[in-house]
């Protein structure tokens, strides 16, 4: 954003009242009447009103009267808690649940190990013989209700909101479950008679209660654990924020104000060590800045006198002041973790089915537990009939779990975006992380990926007898004069020389050939070989023979005349980034097939592919016909991944299976972009495939487990395997296998906090 | 079969019947928009087992602002997933906590607690 034109401000206003498009613009209308106000924008949809003024004649107060005029009113916006400290009450809220859920545990398992081995009393006649049955059960009932009204509440509260609501979760599974079990065991203590008469042993299952509680509580206090790592990322993204910014007041003393309050156009300065507090452009200074947090690049960034700098980065060597250009919701920062809480809010489809399995799951198993129940009262013999089909009801209630179908493509969505954010790579939503792993074939826009995409100069060759250093200097001193971007790549070449500037006079540019001036008294010309023809300058052998070769590199070549003979040639050409060739070869070793296209001339084009090893490309693509380009490709039956710098190529982008920007963070990239490379070099790419393949496969492990998991473990649960083997699943055991499932499919997703890059 | 086998197996039908009926084809509770005076949608839902109302119906077009109010501590519902509108929030316990749309398309989305068991319809008109 550029700075806003002399000493306007910009207020936000919430309006209040307006109830169609007209009254917006009523509004909007007035404030733009009210005096001092030069642009005034309002949305009604957000029902806010953008207004730029002069201090002078306008404030907060004078906006909101014109407002009033108008009919409406303002509200007064509360302060903004920021994210972070959001985050920070809804973290302190879950580690209170933490504790007690953990409270709850440690007496549910306390009490389940008294109960246990007092109810194997039984098992051993010497010591049934001393005991009285009668005491020894209202003795286990006394025990046992402290896990049911304690530890276990909250399964049968929720068990009840839920089926008031129609509703039915992994809660009432266990109520169920456990309050059947419980109720059977009453019932035989408190009238052992009744059971005798009808031929049964009063039998009871305290033990069974408490040892099913205190597991499936040991497994939330292990699932509780867990799924707070699946969101670290995201919060110490948010951690991330200064807290404080060293305001220089325009009297130039410093103050340190609560990140709040700091507005655009102010001017805050850094010291060596401290954070960037916000985002901005560097007015003076220089220092070397560290943006790992933000764009993953390991090395600090080099910034001087107009460099954009971010929130959150780190200052290293030395002191700058810069003026603000973004505060709060609209900072890199900030929009990066908007935009992986955005993903990690969206759905996957490779989810759909266990969401379409996980709606009727409850219910489902509740008819299946009935079901057994019944079958093994009719099937089984009279005598052991009714503990049969308890047992057995219990055991598929309990053994089934919707947890860990739920938690199977969620808790690896989250952990990847967070990982993929910490690499600079920003993915949109879970549905461009499923699609990227199919990817066959990487479609790269030459310029500005493989390449920087600015000229830069590779050669200056200067004619025998004469030297490069007093050239380049007469040659910067024209280019410094004018806007082309090849001048502009002189200029750099000069400044990163150290050659000394100096003035030059008369300066002309002549369009479609170069420019002239005069420099220290000397006539320079700088340009192409039509300029010297034309101006009738005779170029030496050495000199054609050098411009030949330069040629035949691909490279764009200037000539440099001073007073009228030909004393150099200059080689230019948009230069491959380091790491292209290296992530092009990673990407060939995913078997993935790297296509090139670009405007540039097929010449130009079969160098840069060769120079990184790419077997096909498209050379004179016209800006328009790159869509294009990527249908062709995906005619031929590929699933085809775009790179572009996500400016001039947002159609392709579209077009393409998965765009990826490499836009260092740009609006319109971030816009267009599925995926968004926040460093600027290949490297991005490999990462997003890499740890989409990768997610995938998590995933994929995740859903075959749950999937396996509960088709057979219900029918083993409710007895499918006594006919022929005599198996019975213990509801115990039941409650331990459910405990762990959810816990392993969340440490499956964990994994990939492991993922790395280099790979 | 003896006289407690039907009894059982006619009770453990009936009882399954019931399951399928109340769960799956009973009717809900459904919830209009009331427009501010800002020509803003809002809608309360109290989250306790459950959503109530579960089914919301809101104006395509126009923005929506439901105050989700968590009236339990229990686990189950501290997630809120909209995963058509990319939202995942934590719904803090007793508070209410604001979640703002802006539905584009006419259709019926879902929202979920985050593991899909306690279920809610947005339908956009």
């Amino acid at each position: 954003m550029s700075p806003s034109p002399e000493n306007t401000e910009t207020a936000t206003l919430d309006i209040e009242g307006m109830t169609c498009a007209s009254c917006a613009a009523a509004v909007e209308k007035s404030l733009s009447r009210a005096p001092g106000v030069q642009s005034a924008l309002v949305n009604f949809a957000t029902e806010k009103a953008t207004v730029q003024y002069r201090p002078g004649q306008a404030s907060p107060a004078t906006l909101k009267e014109a407002v009033v005029n108008a009919g409406y009113g303002v509200a007064e916006r509360a302060p903004d808690t920021s994210a972070a400290d959001r985050q920070a009450e809804i973290d302190r809220q879950k580690a209170l649940a933490y504790a007690k859920l953990k409270r709850r545990f440690w007496v549910a398992v306390g009490l389940a190990a008294v109960i246990m081995p007092l109810s194997m009393l039984m098992l051993w006649p010497a010591a049934m013989a001393r005991v009285n049955m009668q005491w020894l059960n209202y003795g286990l009932l006394l025990l046992t209700l402290p896990v049911l009204l304690y530890s276990g509440r909250e399964f049968y509260s929720s068990a009840w909101n839920g089926f008031r609501h129609r509703s039915a979760n992994m809660d009432t599974l266990i109520a169920v479950g456990t309050g059947a079990a419980f109720l059977y065991s009453l019932a035989a203590t408190v009238a052992p008679g009744f059971f005798v008469r009808h031929g049964l042993l009063p039998e009871v299952y305290y033990d069974t209660t408490a040892t099913i509680i205190a597991l499936i509580l040991l497994g939330k206090v292990l699932e509780l654990r867990a799924k707070t790592q699946t969101s670290a990322a995201i919060r110490s993204l948010m951690s991330l924020q200064a807290k404080t910014a060293r305001l220089v007041r325009p009297g130039g003393q410093e103050v340190d104000v609560p990140i709040e309050q700091v507005q655009l156009g102010d001017v805050v300065l850094v010291r060596p060590g401290e954070k960037v507090a916000t985002d901005g452009v560097v007015t003076d200074g220089q220092s070397a800045v560290d943006e790992a947090m933000l764009t993953g690049e390991s090395l600090p960034v080099a910034k001087k006198a107009g460099d954009a700098v971010f929130g959150a980065t780190l200052n290293k060597t030395g002191a700058f002041r810069f003026r603000v250009t973004k505060v709060g919701a609209d900072t890199m920062l900030a929009r990066i973790v908007k935009l992986v809480e955005d993903a990690q809010g969206s759905r996957a489809p490779i989810q759909r089915l266990a969401d379409k399995v996980s709606a009727i799951f409850v219910p489902t198993v509740v008819v299946i537990a009935i079901l057994t129940f019944v079958l093994w009262f009719d099937l089984a013999p009279v005598s052991t009939r009714l503990p049969l089909a308890l047992t057995n009801f219990v055991a598929v209630l309990i053994i089934a779990c919707p947890c860990a179908l739920g938690l199977a493509t969620p808790t690896a969505i989250m952990v990847s975006t967070g990982k993929g954010a910490e690499y600079g790579v920003l993915i949109r939503n879970a549905e461009a992380l499923e699609k990227a792993h199919q990817v066959n074939t990487v479609l790269l826009d030459k310029t500005g990926t493989i390449t920087r995409g600015e000229p830069a100069v590779t050669d200056f060759l200067p004619a025998p007898g004469h030297e490069a250093a007093p050239l380049l200097q007469l040659a910067a001193a024209l280019e410094r004069q004018s806007e082309h971007p090849l001048a502009e790549a002189v200029v750099r070449y000069a400044d990163a020389q150290a050659a000394p500037a100096l003035p030059a006079a008369d300066f002309r540019a002549i369009e479609g050939k170069g420019a002239a001036a005069t420099v220290d008294g000397r006539a320079v010309l700088i340009g192409n070989q039509r300029l010297l023809r034309d101006e009738s300058v005779a170029l030496s052998a050495d000199l054609l023979q050098q411009a030949e070769q330069l040629l035949a590199q691909a490279k764009t070549v200037l000539y440099v005349a001073v007073a009228g003979q030909a004393v150099a040639v200059i080689g230019v050409a948009d230069v491959v980034r380091e790491t292209s060739k290296a992530a092009i070869q990673q990407l060939q070793a995913l078997g993935i097939e790297v296509v090139m296209m670009t405007g540039d001339n097929a010449r130009t084009a079969a160098t840069v592919a060769a120079q990184v090893g790419i077997g096909r490309y498209f050379a004179e693509v016209l800006p328009g016909d790159k869509a294009a380009k990527v249908k062709e490709l995906q005619a031929e039956g590929r699933t085809v991944a775009m790179v572009g710098d996500g400016i001039n190529d947002a159609p392709a982008l579209a077009q393409a299976d998965i765009g990826l920007a490499m836009g260092g963070g740009t609006d319109v990239a971030m816009e267009a972009a599925d995926i968004t490379l926040m460093r600027s070099d290949l490297q991005g790419v490999v990462t997003a495939i890499a740890l989409s393949r990768q997610t995938i496969r998590t995933i994929r492990q995740n859903l075959f487990f749950a999937f396996v998991y509960n088709t057979l473990g219900i029918p083993i649960a409710a007895g499918l395997l006594y006919p022929f083997f005599g198996w019975l699943l213990s509801p115990m055991l039941a409650a331990g296998a459910m405990a762990l499932s959810s816990v392993s499919v969340l440490t499956n997703s964990l994994r990939l906090r492991s993922f790395s890059a280099k790979q | 079969m003896d006289s407690s086998e039907i009894i059982v197996t006619i009770a453990g039908l009936a009882l399954a019947a019931f399951v399928v009926w109340y769960f799956f084809f009973s009717a809900r509770q459904t919830a209009s928009a009331v427009s501010s005076s800002g020509g803003v949608q809002e809608v309360d839902i109290t989250v306790k087992g459950g959503y109530s109302p579960d089914v919301i119906e809101v104006e395509r077009g126009k923005p929506v602002q439901l105050h989700f109010y968590r009236d339990e501590e229990n686990s189950c519902s501290e997630e809120l997933l909209m995963p058509d509108f990319s939202v995942r929030r934590d719904l803090p316990a007793f508070q209410t906590t604001l979640v703002e749309l802006l539905p584009q398309e006419a259709g019926r989305f879902d929202f979920t607690c985050g593991m899909g068991m306690l279920r809610g319809t947005l339908v956009v008109k």
